[in-house]
């Protein structure tokens, strides 16, 4: 447990240490949500209508923005090396790994996220109902990205490989956590429906995310 | 054994007085679908060292991140008796290859004390302390607080073989162990590998110089070896 939680810890001291990601993510996010209204136009009906959708947009592509490197980096000088000569098996460390990513990237997104639904004119409920579907749906992002991460040591190719393969895999979460924000606000589909999906899919991709992680990393190892 | 001793660090990964040997048999390793080298058999026991010589492309390092277990023999077996049965060869092994695995952003200290830990499998009582006698056994007792970034070549180098000291395991693999290493540097590596030996450790060794070890086996890696 400790070695687990040592590298917990050194991961996130990374991350909020000059030069690394969590801030990024936060300020990309803003970046994306402080452009759609002046590209849409000051239409504040509209902007209410698909703000939860915007505010899921903006956090899916902030997450997956700093994941490229959270194995390439450990790979480039030969941590992932001794990570694999630790005792503890390499799908735990991944767990590690990736909630150690989240926590400095994905909460401080669900933190901003009530802040900028005001820029959208989202009303009180909705604001409530997209920080709770992202604070369950955004982990399930980076479950799902830490497979690309492990496919960008794989590949030995970082950048934007990573989005174009992860991207795909994420609709249905999108998918449901926007559909959740909408029933939130008075769709026609009780709240709880596509709520429960969304979490059955933050479940799945827990057990599925960091097995296909390790099994890739392995064999990029090769 | 003095330096480890003044350092208060006892002297590596010696499990009781249990003999150990680190055997492998026709090994073969095959890279990027090309047979780097096959049939290769070495036997080194507690207090034994080998050196891996050889031509660029031999295989040295391919055979050293081969007992570590980081990648896999295309022929033959490599097997530990005297050592812990419950786990890998890699997880009784120190590794230190040609990259040092250091984060730029984290202190000296930091960096040591995680991978003490990390390969601890948890923090120890007095690990702290562990940690920086280790760092004043390499000569970087004053740096701990400096971020790893701002180190040199040979620094980080110095750094990487800290590890070895924090963390007791019983076979070090060093691949070209002097790179970037100063004389004097040298000279206190070449004490602090004689020390681990005298402490019942197991050293392998890439290297193309001489490393000043008394006994040390010679294994030449060649492309004759290779040749079925």
């Amino acid at each position: 447990m400790t070695a687990l939680a040592n590298l917990f810890a050194r991961d996130a001291r990374i991350a909020i240490r000059i030069g690394g990601g969590a801030m990024i993510g936060v300020l990309f996010f803003l970046t994306v949500v402080t452009l759609v209204p002046f590209a849409i136009g000051p239409d504040l009906a509209l902007l209410r209508r698909i703000g939860p959708a915007i505010l899921w947009l903006g956090a899916l592509l902030a997450s997956l923005l700093t994941l490229d490197r959270l194995f390439a980096s450990d790979h480039d000088d030969g941590s992932l090396d001794l990570i694999l000569m630790g005792r503890v098996p390499l799908e735990i460390a991944v767990v590690t790994k990736a909630l150690a990513h989240w926590v400095t990237t994905g909460l401080p997104l669900v933190i901003a996220s009530p802040v900028l639904g005001l820029f959208l004119n989202l009303e009180p409920a909705a604001l409530g109902a997209t920080a709770l579907t992202l604070l369950v749906g955004t982990p399930a992002l980076t479950l799902i990205g830490v497979i690309g991460a492990a496919l960008a040591v794989a590949l030995r190719r970082g950048g934007l490989l990573l989005p174009v393969m992860v991207l795909p895999m994420t609709i249905p979460v999108l998918i449901f956590g926007v559909a959740a924000t909408n029933a939130a606000v008075g769709g026609p589909v009780p709240f709880a429906t596509p709520f429960a999906i969304l979490c059955a899919l933050t479940l799945m991709s827990a057990v599925i995310g960091p097995f296909a992680a390790a099994a890739t990393l392995r064999h990029g190892m090769e | 054994m003095m330096l480890m001793q003044e350092a208060g660090i006892v002297p590596g990964s010696v499990r009781g007085n249990v003999v150990m040997e680190l055997k492998g048999t026709g090994l073969c390793c095959v890279r990027g679908g090309r047979r780097v080298f096959a049939g290769v058999d070495f036997a080194v026991e507690s207090r034994k060292s080998v050196m891996l010589t050889g031509a660029n492309g031999a295989g040295k390092s391919s055979l050293l991140r081969l007992i570590a277990g980081l990648i896999r023999p295309a022929e033959g077996a490599i097997a530990l008796t005297g050592g812990d049965g419950e786990i890998s060869v890699g997880e009784q092994a120190h590794y230190v290859g040609h990259l040092d695995p250091l984060k730029p952003a984290l202190t000296v200290m930091e960096n040591l004390t995680f991978w003490a830990r990390f390969l601890n499998g948890g923090a120890g009582p007095g690990q702290d302390g562990a940690a920086q006698r280790s760092l004043e056994a390499v000569g970087l007792g004053e740096l701990g607080h400096l971020p790893a970034g701002y180190l040199s070549a040979g620094q980080r180098r110095r750094l990487s073989l800290a590890r070895m000291l924090a963390v007791p395991r019983p076979i070090w693999l060093l691949d070209e162990p002097t790179t970037a290493l100063d004389a004097a540097s040298q000279e206190r590596l070449g004490r602090l590998m004689q020390a681990h030996l005298d402490g019942g450790g197991i050293i392998l060794a890439a290297t193309h110089g001489p490393l000043g070890l008394d006994g040390a086996q010679e294994l030449r890696l060649g492309t004759r070896v290779a040749s079925p």
